[in-house]
């Protein structure tokens, strides 16, 4: 029952990903029309367990969201499976988090 | 009357028919008179018995209620024997294809066994605990979860929907709208007693999970059924299922229904 976890997977990152997403389009608009430059960001983020601790989850949810809907795509379209599936998978996720985890740790550790 | 001019003459269709098996085959061209109230099925029919007494098609009932007519008419599945051509003709020509998604038998004769199959496969067939000797349980048409299974329940087995789907398409192994409309009209059976069984049966990887839900079936039932609202309605039930820690479990425990069975 693979398909079905995965299923519950990318529903319950997207539910994680929508408040998230909206969180993180309003704290733009805020930083740009208060004219925070970057050294006031990072003043802000840095060792700030709130940002650090929302931002690490919107990039495992991204992570975990995006690398199934690619599986997906690369299944039904170009008729992926098996290892080769498999295997692209697990990358496309490990690849998302490395860079995702690693930005996040750039703005918030001191 | 095959005919090599792509022309139609005044009361005349020209109707492009796919010839051929599973390996070979090509369109042919038919000049068929049209005739007031004429349907698809009235339209193959006269190039059987006037113009190529060799064209296979099936049909059974003619009236809409056996499922057996289904074809691809311009590009769409649909149900022969109800479709009238002044509906769906275009630019006075007709294209009539054997359904999609399915081995090509011979001309308009689709092999409709995989649909069938898939149908067991996720345990279609009703399975009722009481005998003979028992009364006859009394369901009032009124109760919530018959009224869902009502809904579900007027299907032909045209394999239309299975035609119109594009998950089917891309994975072979997906047992399609159809089967799945019929699970869930099963699962919401006050009186069927395999609901864990089948809830398996549909959770698995070719499965309830495998729908885009972009309702390709649901548009083109002709029963105007809802295959894409029955598997939703499944997956919120494996779902549940799941969280209750009832869909791993074995024969013996109880399953997301909250029900207990051998
Ligand atoms: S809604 Fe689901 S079952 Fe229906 S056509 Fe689309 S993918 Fe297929
Ligand atoms: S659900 Fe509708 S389209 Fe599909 S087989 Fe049944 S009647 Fe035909
Ligand atoms: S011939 Fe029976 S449904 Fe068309």
């Amino acid at each position: 029952m693979l398909e079905m976890r995965l299923y519950l997977a990318q529903r319950i990152s997207a539910a994680i990903l929508a408040p998230l997403v909206l969180m993180h389009l309003g704290l733009m608009v805020y930083a740009i029309q208060g004219g925070l430059d970057a050294g006031e960001i990072l003043a802000r983020t840095r060792g700030s367990l709130f940002w650090g601790s929302s931002y690490a989850l919107f990039v495992i949810a991204v992570a975990v969201h995006a690398s199934i809907g690619l599986r997906k795509i690369l299944h039904e379209w170009l008729g992926w499976r098996g290892a080769l599936l498999h295997g692209f998978s697990w990358l496309c996720l490990a690849g998302l988090l490395f860079a995702g985890l690693r930005a996040v740790a750039a703005v918030v550790l001191p | 009357m095959s005919s090599s001019a792509a022309t139609s003459s005044t009361g005349s269709i020209a109707v492009s028919v796919w010839r051929g098996d599973a390996r070979h085959g090509n369109f042919q061209l038919f000049q068929v008179p049209q005739q007031p109230s004429q349907t698809i099925l009235d339209v193959v029919t006269w190039i059987q018995r006037h113009a190529d007494p060799g064209l296979s098609y099936r049909f059974a009932c003619r009236v809409g209620m056996c499922g057996s007519c289904a074809m691809m008419v311009n590009g769409i599945p649909r149900w022969t024997c109800r479709t009238h051509v002044n509906k769906v003709l275009r630019d006075n020509r007709l294209t009539i294809e054997p359904l999609r998604n399915m081995p090509i038998i011979k001309d308009l004769a689709c092999d409709m066994s995989e649909f069938f199959d898939k149908w067991k496969q996720a345990r279609g067939q009703f399975e009722g605990s009481s005998t003979r000797d028992q009364q006859v349980a009394a369901l009032s048409p009124g109760l919530p979860r018959r009224r869902i299974a009502d809904a579900a329940t007027e299907c032909i087995n045209c394999g239309i929907c299975y035609a119109a789907c594009d998950v089917v398409s891309w994975n072979r192994d997906y047992l399609g709208p159809a089967a799945l409309n019929r699970a869930w009209s099963l699962q919401n059976d006050e009186r069927d007693c395999a609901g864990e069984q089948r809830l398996r049966a549909v959770a698995g990887d070719a499965g309830c999970h495998q729908c885009h839900a972009q309702q390709g079936c649901a548009t083109y039932c002709p029963n105007e059924l809802n295959p894409t609202a029955s598997i939703a309605g499944l997956k919120r039930m494996v779902s549940q299922a799941w969280f209750n820690k009832g869909l791993a479990c074995h024969p013996g425990k109880k399953c997301g229904l909250g029900k207990r069975h051998a």
